[in-house]
């Protein structure tokens, strides 16, 4: 039988894979795939303010990855820095604030292998609440702005002419990209994150054919990945956050297979034939 | 046809003393403008002359520096960009697509399409799209918002010639059939269409304006275009029963030799 601790990762991490994939299609669309990655970065800080202040590291977390993304809207504004190089000097700065500030505390209460790389066996009764609260909060919002959000992503202009507010929907869109961050940490750790947003957001684009499918897609692939892996690290006594990425990356491959099954069968509409 | 006489005629937008920087250059000044609802005008300029920023600015896209403009109340305006490229890694129907800009129902998406002369492309994946079809769907997609005023920014560019006369021919039964009012960028001078009522041509500022014939005459434009220019303004200003083949000749209508962007 499965032990409790097992099923609580379960649950939990099929949890983040229904915020990751909705979320997750959004950053490869936008081609924002490397905010992802730093916000995870700089998620450790969060763990260090949390230390210093004695609050819970996810909301030491989310405070620090809302404080990256102001930085990075106000820096951005300047137009002498492109987007990547602001990017790692925020991300990869507040990293290594975040590792020299821990290590001013003495006997190491953190395992820092826990935040790299996760430790999803060890979500708790506490970890759920946070990832199906946030969760639920952050895919509310992502249901809200899902209009705006698609319109400004398929072309700016044409979306602030049509009236949406484009710098509000766009920065909203890294604010969840932020909470998702801090909530999803938990499981795959600050390394692996982005995997978890993009890999399942990639290997449900060949199979869909409007946004919302690939959305869907999106989540089954994730649910398909955190299930595998988690078995799979059972089966094979593997470390569960990499080998959850492991199986995302089989279910990517797969859907290439799938993909190019499927264009065999029914080859992609062409719809007029060139004279 | 008969053009909807409500309208027709209506202020629609009017710009004063219009000016625009950006970067610390002047790109336009001392921009006086008008346009009417069921009207057809043409801006026209080189490369660089400013066009594109215009119409931003009139959209309310970019600020401006200098002067004002005004946009009668309520107005609904529908824009066709210059440059509208879809990522391949976004998946869109053109159904989809066209549900963006405004929440529509099948019936008038699938209206709208016949209205463009695609509506076999409503299921189609947008990145299957020809340019001249894609062009076709952004049109659509303006036109969903049901606009007083249509911006179309070269609305025939990456379109062969037949294509070009096609779509200029579908933009002035547009305007007959709505009644709206209609701006074109070009910078192709070959495609001031028939159908235009006034021409702004414009540098920086508008260095003439009014009917196709009395713009291609003026000192200005010729200067600015050569004295060519004003021939090929001529060819095309005529009766348009007729289509026009690659070679600039004329030849009877129904031996239309490229139409695979109406897809008849």
């Amino acid at each position: 039988m499965l032990d409790d601790f097992f099923w609580r990762a379960l649950i939990g991490g099929i949890g983040v894979a229904l915020i990751a994939g909705p979320l997750g299609c959004f950053v490869v669309w936008r081609r924002m795939a490397y905010l992802g990655d730093s916000l995870a970065h700089g998620a450790l800080l969060g763990i260090a303010l949390g230390l210093v202040f004695d609050i819970d590291f996810t909301i030491g977390i989310i405070a620090s990855s809302i404080a990256l993304v102001a930085l990075l809207i106000l820096l951005q504004r300047q137009n002498r820095f492109a987007s990547d190089t602001l990017l790692v000097i925020l991300a990869h700065g507040a990293l290594s604030l975040g590792l020299v500030a821990v290590s001013f505390f003495e006997g190491q209460r953190l395992d820092l292998m826990v935040y790299l790389f996760g430790d999803i066996l060890a979500v708790g009764r506490g970890d759920l609440i946070w990832i199906y609260s946030g969760g639920a909060a952050i895919l509310a919002v992502i249901a809200c702005l899902w209009r705006p959000l698609l319109a400004i992503t398929v072309h700016e202009e044409l979306a602030r002419a049509e009236g949406v507010k484009v710098s509000l929907v766009s920065i909203a869109f890294m604010l969840l990209i932020a909470v998702t961050v801090a909530i999803a940490m938990k499981i795959v750790g600050i390394l692996l994150i982005a995997s978890l947003l993009i890999v399942p957001a990639a290997a449900a684009r060949r199979l869909a054919q409007t946004p919302e499918q690939m959305a869907a897609l999106a989540i089954f692939a994730g649910v398909l990945a955190v299930v595998g892996g988690l078995f799979g690290s059972l089966e094979w006594d593997t470390p569960s956050g990499p080998s959850i990425v492991v199986a995302a990356l089989a279910v990517f491959l797969l859907s290439f297979v799938v993909g190019a099954g499927r264009q065999l069968i029914r080859p992609r509409h062409r719809p007029i034939a060139e004279p | 046809m008969s053009v909807p006489l409500e309208k027709v005629g209506r202020r629609l937008v009017s710009a004063e003393r219009l000016g625009v920087s950006q970067n610390g250059r002047r790109i336009l000044s001392g921009i006086d403008l008008e346009l009417f609802g069921g009207e057809i005008v043409s801006l026209i300029g080189p490369n660089g002359a400013g066009k594109t920023t215009l119409i931003r600015a009139i959209l309310g896209l970019i600020p401006y520096q200098a002067g004002r403009v005004d946009k009668a109340p309520g107005l609904v305006i529908g824009y066709m960009p210059q440059r509208l490229e879809i990522d391949p890694v976004l998946p869109l129907t053109v159904h989809r697509f066209l549900r963006m800009s405004a929440n529509v129902g099948k019936d008038e998406i699938s209206e709208v399409l016949r209205e463009v002369s695609v509506p076999q492309l409503r299921e189609a994946q947008v990145e299957t799209l020809s340019g001249g079809e894609f062009q076709r769907i952004l049109l659509a997609r303006a036109l969903l918002r049901n606009p007083d005023f249509l911006v179309l920014d070269e609305p025939a560019q990456q379109v062969d010639f037949q294509g070009q006369i096609d779509m200029f021919e579908l933009i002035e039964q547009l305007r007959t059939r709505r009644g709206c009012g209609v701006l074109v960028v070009s910078h192709d001078l070959h495609m001031v269409m028939s159908a235009t009522d006034r021409v702004l041509c414009l540098n920086g500022h508008i260095c003439c304006s009014g009917a196709p014939e009395a713009v291609s005459a003026h000192p200005e434009y010729v200067a600015l275009f050569g004295p060519r220019a004003a021939d090929s303004i001529a060819l095309y200003h005529h009766n348009h029963r007729h289509e026009h083949d690659l070679s600039g000749g004329v030849h009877q209508a129904g031996s239309k030799r490229h139409d695979h962007a109406l897809g008849n």
